[in-house]
C-alpha cells in the first residue's frame, strides 16, 4: 500500500500521458474530417460522406491507409537523420500540449489532486518551455529536407527553416505584452491575470489591451505550423510536398499528425493567453451562463438523433442516435449534477474558444492564396517584427505609467 | 541514489557521449546533431539545479536559434563528408598533455574542496526570473547596456558587408 502511494504521483502522470496521447491522436484524426468537410462546404461540395455516415470513418479509413501503404526509403538517403526527423517533428509538437492547463479545478481521486493537463500548475517557465519546443521544432522540418537527398525536399527544408526562424522572433516578441501585464510565464497565472474583474466578463480578456499582440502572435504562430498561407515549404506547384516529398505512409502520417498537433497547441495558447483560457466570456454574476453547455450539447444531441433516424444507410440509422443519445445524455448530466457542471465550466470554454481557433485555422485555408517567398519574408521581418516591438514599448510604458501615477501594481 | 541523482548522471553520460561524438562524427550534419544533444543535456542540468529560465533560453538560444543557423548554413553549402586526416604529432603530443593536466586540474579541485560535490538546487533569487533581471536592469546595467551596445555595432557591421558584396 506504501508503495502504490509512493508512486501514486507517477502513476497518476502516466495515466494521464497515454488519455492525452489517446485524445489528441483522435481529434488529430477528427481535425482532417473536420477540415476537409468545412473547406468542401466553402467550396460547394460535399467532402467525404462515403466511409460511415457523414463520412465520420473517413480518418479511421485514412489511418489503415496509412499503415499499410508501402513505406521506400529514397535511395542515397541518411538513413539516421530521415528516421529520426518525423519521430523528432511528432515527438515535439505531442509535448508542447503537455504543458497546457485545461482546467482550473483538480479532480479529488483517492485523496489526489489530479489537475486537467500533465504538467503540475506552478510551472514557472510554462510559456517560455513552449517556446524552446517550438525552437526545436525546425529540426524536424529542416532535417527531413535534407536527409531525403533529394532536390525538392531540400528546398523545402531551406526554405521553411528560414521561415520559421523569421517569424519565431515576431512570435515570441508578441506575447511579451501579455507577460508584461501577467507579470509570470506561468499559464495558469496568465489566465488569472485576466479575471481580476470578474464582473467585466470577456472585457477583462487581454485581447482587447493586447489587440497588437494578438495580431502578431496569429499571425506568425499560423507561419510556425506552416499552415496556409504561409505553406511555402510545401507550396505543390513549386516544390511538389516540400520537405515531406521523399516520405511516405505512416512516416508522412507522423509529419502529418504534428502538424494538426501543433494547430491544437496553437490555438491552446491563442485562447489561454489572449481570451481568458478557461474563464467565462460572461460576468461572474450570471449564473445562468452555467447551464450553456447543457444548453447547447442537448439541442445538439437531439438533432444528431433527429438527424440519424432519417439517415440514407441503415449503418447510419444505427450509429448517429446513438452518438446524439451519448451526446444528449451528457447534457442531461450536467443539468442534473450541479458539482459536474461546475467542474466541467473552465475546460467547457478552453476547448470551446480551441475549436473557434481551429475553425479559424480552416477558415483561412479555405479563403486566403499562398504568399509569394519574398512577401513572406518581407511581411515577417518589415511589418511583423517592428509591430511586435513597437506592442511591447507601448506596453511597458503604460504599465510604468499606472505604476507610477496611479499607483496601481 | 537519489532520483535526481540519476537523472543527472544520465544527462552528463549524455552530455559527454554528445561532445564525442561531435568530434568523431564523419559528417558535419551529424557533428551539429551531436551538439544539439549536449546542449539539451546541459539544459537538462540546468532545470537539475533549479535555474528554469536558464535551461528554457538554454534550449530557445543555443538549441534552437543558433544551432538552426549551423544545420541551415550546413544545407545552404550542401557540405559533403569531411577528409578524416591523420593527428599530427605537434597537434597530438601537447593536446594529450594538455589533456592530462585538464583532468588533474579538475580532480585536484574536487579533492581539496571541503564541501561535498553534489547538486544543489539554486532556486532561490540567483536562478528565478526575478532575480536575474533584477541583477541585469539594476545591479549590472551598465554592463548590459554596453554588450548590447557591442551588438548592435557587431548587426550593423553585418549589414554594412553584406551590402556591400551586393554592389
Amino acid at each position: 500500500m506504501t508503495l502504490l502511494s509512493a508512486n501514486a504521483e507517477l502513476i497518476i502522470t502516466v495515466v494521464k500521458i497515454v488519455l492525452l496521447l489517446f485524445i489528441v491522436l483522435t481529434v488529430n484524426a477528427y481535425l482532417t474530417w473536420f477540415e476537409r468537410k468545412v473547406v468542401a462546404h466553402m467550396q460547394s461540395r460535399w467532402g467525404p460522406h462515403r466511409v460511415g455516415p457523414h463520412g465520420l470513418l473517413q480518418p479511421l479509413a485514412d489511418g489503415v491507409k496509412f499503415l499499410f501503404k508501402e513505406d521506400p526509403t529514397p535511395a542515397g538517403a541518411d538513413k539516421f537523420v530521415y528516421y529520426l526527423a518525423p519521430l523528432l517533428a511528432l515527438a515535439l509538437a505531442l509535448t508542447g500540449l503537455a504543458l497546457i492547463p485545461f482546467g482550473p479545478d483538480p479532480i479529488r481521486l483517492l485523496g489526489h489532486d489530479i489537475y486537467l493537463g500533465i504538467a503540475p500548475p506552478e510551472v514557472n517557465i510554462g510559456i517560455l518551455a513552449l517556446f524552446a519546443i517550438t525552437a526545436m521544432g525546425v529540426y524536424g522540418v529542416a532535417l527531413a529536407g535534407w536527409s531525403s537527398n533529394s532536390k525538392y525536399p531540400l528546398l523545402g527544408g531551406l526554405r521553411s527553416s528560414a521561415q520559421m526562424i523569421s517569424y519565431e522572433l515576431a512570435l515570441t516578441m508578441s506575447v511579451v505584452g501579455v507577460l508584461l501585464m501577467a507579470g509570470s510565464f506561468n499559464l495558469k497565472k496568465i489566465i488569472e491575470a485576466q479575471a481580476l474583474h470578474p464582473e467585466w466578463g470577456l472585457f477583462g480578456w487581454n485581447v482587447w489591451p493586447q489587440i497588437l499582440g494578438f495580431f502578431c502572435f496569429f499571425v506568425a504562430a499560423v507561419a510556425e505550423t506552416n499552415r496556409v498561407p504561409f505553406d511555402l515549404p510545401e507550396a505543390e506547384s513549386e516544390l511538389v510536398a516540400g520537405f515531406h516529398t521523399e516520405y511516405a505512409s505512416f512516416k508522412f502520417a507522423m509529419f502529418f499528425i504534428a502538424e494538426y498537433t501543433s494547430m491544437i497547441t496553437v490555438s491552446c495558447l491563442c485562447s489561454i493567453m489572449f481570451f481568458g483560457g478557461w474563464l467565462s466570456p460572461f460576468p461572474a454574476s450570471w449564473t445562468f451562463a452555467h447551464y450553456l453547455p447543457s444548453a447547447i450539447l442537448i439541442p445538439f444531441g437531439l438533432w444528431v438523433i433527429w438527424d440519424g433516424i432519417r439517415y440514407e444507410t441503415l449503418f447510419g440509422r444505427i450509429i448517429l442516435p446513438g452518438v446524439g443519445t451519448v451526446i444528449a445524455a451528457l447534457g442531461a448530466v450536467f443539468v442534473l449534477l450541479p458539482d459536474v457542471n461546475h467542474f466541467i465550466q473552465g475546460p467547457f470554454w478552453l476547448l470551446s474558444k480551441i475549436l473557434v481557433f481551429l475553425f479559424v485555422y480552416v477558415w483561412m485555408r479555405g479563403t486566403l492564396p499562398r504568399f509569394r517567398y519574398d512577401q513572406l519574408m518581407a511581411f515577417g521581418w518589415k511589418l511583423l517584427l517592428p509591430l511586435s516591438i513597437v506592442n511591447v514599448i507601448v506596453t511597458s510604458f503604460v504599465i510604468l505609467a499606472k505604476m507610477t501615477w496611479w499607483g496601481a501594481k | 541514489m537519489t532520483a535526481p541523482l540519476v537523472v543527472f548522471f544520465v544527462l552528463a553520460a549524455l552530455a559527454v557521449i554528445g561532445a564525442v561524438s561531435l568530434i568523431l562524427q564523419k559528417h558535419p550534419i551529424h557533428s551539429a546533431l551531436s551538439l544539439i544533444v549536449v546542449m539539451i543535456a546541459l539544459a537538462g542540468l540546468y532545470l537539475l539545479l533549479g535555474a528554469e529560465f536558464v535551461a528554457a533560453v538554454q534550449i530557445i538560444v543555443y538549441g534552437g536559434a543558433i544551432m538552426v543557423l549551423f544545420v541551415f548554413v550546413i544545407m545552404l553549402l550542401n557540405a559533403g563528408i569531411e577528409e578524416h586526416t591523420s593527428i599530427s604529432k605537434m597537434a597530438g603530443v601537447p593536446g594529450l598533455l594538455l589533456v592530462v593536466a585538464l583532468a588533474g586540474f579538475v580532480a585536484a579541485t574536487i579533492a581539496r574542496s571541503t564541501e561535498s560535490i553534489q547538486a544543489t538546487s539554486q532556486s532561490g533569487e540567483m536562478a528565478s526570473t526575478l532575480g536575474i533581471s533584477n541583477m541585469i536592469f539594476k545591479d549590472f546595467v551598465y554592463p548590459f547596456e554596453l554588450t548590447s551596445f557591442l551588438i548592435l555595432v557587431a548587426v550593423l557591421g553585418a549589414t554594412v558587408l553584406a551590402q556591400r558584396e551586393k554592389s
